[in-house]
């Protein structure tokens, strides 16, 4: 059973070696030559902003994308095996899915009526 | 193997390869991909070029087909600048995340049937298992992180904004991305990859649900970070976003991945809607072995730059959304048309197996829907008509005393600066023909 999967790290191992090769070359191959101002983040010739690595604080919208993006992922983490198994489980399964993904679409109205969906 | 030699799409047909020929399969496959990356670079700026009535690279090699060669040694060439403020360790990890990731995807598309290399009969697909879709949205997923990384790791506010971006975006394509799978799947009864291709034989599910194809069409250009919706490295706000530090060959490992999942996202397509190796209809009806052989891969390869071609269509023909309407349309237009098609689909194909399959049942039932649609349009219609009769307004000079109230025993008469149209109820009907007369008259002197 562990046979199909052979591959798949065979051609793992080939794109990882090329990306290593890849990102170590410079480093071999490539001139060095020291100068500070090019060690500095780009930002368009003026002295950069000081901030800690990862920019401190960032808008909450980003984690509430991050927690409605799980919330529908599991949706089709749900989906898949009844899309998959369709014809056996009949009109019972039809009626489960409509009632489970009708919920999720009241959850998501929810959302959408409190602002979770604006960006602004 | 086998005393029944299992047909195309069971899956049973894989996983029997000997390890040199896994090895010269995998060989191929990363060879093939890196020199159509090459290709698709030169191939997008020639066509880019040709939108923009100009002539694109033709100087190295016949038609500048060797440009992309030349960019890649000088590339080589440059030095790898490593910035004082970023977390090297993870620096330098993102950009092999992004390119060992993106080159995963191509063991489970299928480039063609069954056949014989070296005396071993094998399919033409690396590797396919029960869950291979599943396993092609894992690996694009993995795909973020090297970018998202290599937006936190850089120390640059561009290159921060750039990653928190592709990640908020990523992550919002691809609900919409699964969601248009869930039909496919439905139709095909298999997440495998050959299976669903096999299921294709007679139609291609482009043509059954094409809702579906045109929401996975928007959410890929979306998952890959491609114009119109290229906005973590948009050069007018962020300079080049997440890869804003990266120089040499780490920045091409970035190039090499945004270029290999076009092409991946370009296979999923053809594998999922676009009948897979199968040659399109008139030619698969003239020629009877247009499918068999290695001749598949010709067409896989002819519906790839088909793909990669409307890639550069819409890189030059649209201008980036902004941020707030590009997540706008991926929450509210893409994943609610999504799910309610997915409900229609379910529902049709769940009466469909139970209420027998025969044309004349369904004809029936469509017609007794659009029946339904069309008399609740009428008679919405009929309630709405009585308002939109235009109402002639009554023009009543002295109304209320406005603009001012008659004198007593006044009455209204038609002067030549009142508008013309006066209704009768106002003015006498002779009256108003003997202006009128005298309005035409007044013009003809």
């Amino acid at each position: 059973m562990g046979e199909v999967y052979l591959p798949i790290l065979v051609l793992g191992i080939l794109g990882a070696a090329f990306a290593v090769f890849s990102v170590a070359a410079p480093s071999i191959i490539g001139p060095r030559r020291y100068n500070r101002a090019r060690l500095d983040a780009y930002e368009c010739g003026i002295d950069p902003t000081p901030q800690p690595i990862g920019g401190g604080r960032f808008p909450i919208k980003y984690y509430l994308t991050a927690m409605l993006f799980i919330v529908f992922d599991i949706e089709i983490v749900f989906l898949y095996p009844f899309a998959v198994a369709f014809d056996q489980l009949r009109l019972f399964g039809l009626i489960e899915m409509a009632v489970f993904i009708v919920t999720v679409l009241a959850v998501y109205a929810y959302v959408w009526r409190r602002g979770g969906l604006e960006w602004d | 193997m086998n005393p029944t030699t299992p047909q195309y799409g069971d899956l049973a047909l894989f996983g029997h390869d000997p390890l040199w020929l896994v090895i010269l399969k995998a060989l191929v496959l990363f060879i093939g991909l890196v020199l159509l990356t090459l290709f698709t670079t030169w191939f997008e700026r020639r066509v880019v070029a040709r939108m923009q009535q100009r002539v694109g690279p033709n100087r190295a090699g016949p038609f500048g087909l060797l440009v992309p060669l030349a960019d890649g040694i000088k590339l080589a060439l440059k030095e790898g600048i490593t910035p004082a403020n970023a977390d090297k360790v993870v620096y330098l990890l993102a950009p092999m995340i992004a390119a060992a990731a993106a080159m995963l995807v191509f063991a489970v598309i299928p480039l063609g049937p069954v056949v014989s290399i070296f005396g071993v009969s094998t399919p033409l697909q690396l590797t396919d298992f029960s869950v291979s879709t599943l396993y092609i949205l894992a690996i694009a997923s993995i795909g973020i992180y090297g970018i998202v990384l290599a937006g936190w790791s850089s120390g640059s506010t561009y290159s921060l904004l750039g990653g928190l971006r592709s990640s908020a975006q990523m992550v919002s394509y691809e609900i919409a991305m699964g969601l248009s799978f869930v039909a496919v799947f439905l139709y095909a009864g298999s997440m495998s990859t050959s299976q669903i291709v096999a299921g294709q034989t007679d139609w291609w599910y482009a043509v059954l649900l094409l809702p579906s194809f045109v929401i996975y069409l928007i959410s890929m250009v979306g998952e890959t970070n491609r114009a119109p919706f290229d906005l973590p490295e948009a050069e007018g706000e962020l300079v080049a976003g997440f890869h804003t530090e990266y120089s040499g060959l780490r920045w091409a490992m970035f190039f090499l991945a945004e270029y290999v999942n076009m092409i991946n996202v370009s296979a999923v397509a053809i594998t999922l809607f676009l009948g897979g190796w199968r040659a399109p209809a008139p030619i698969s009806t003239v020629w009877s072995g247009a499918n068999d052989g290695w001749w598949p891969i010709l067409w896989f390869l002819g519906k790839i730059l088909v793909m990669l071609f409307v890639f550069v269509w819409l890189r030059g023909t649209l201008p980036r959304l902004r941020y707030d309407q590009f997540m706008r349309f991926g929450w509210k237009v893409l994943i609610p048309i999504s799910i309610v098609w997915i409900l229609l689909v379910s529902a049709w194909r769940g009466i469909r197996n139970e209420y027998g399959t025969d044309l004349r049942t369904t004809l029936i039932w469509l017609g007794v829907i659009l029946f339904a649609i069309a008399a609740i349009a009428f008679l919405l219609d009929l309630r709405r008509a009585p308002e939109d009769e235009v109402v002639e307004p009554t023009y009543d000079p002295y109304a209320g005393g406005y603009p001012v109230p008659p004198l007593p025993g006044q009455e209204f008469t038609y002067t030549r600066r009142a508008p013309q149209t006066v209704p009768a109820t106002v003015v006498e009907t002779s009256a108003l023909e003997s202006t009128g007369q005298e309005l035409e008259g007044d013009r003809n002197e």
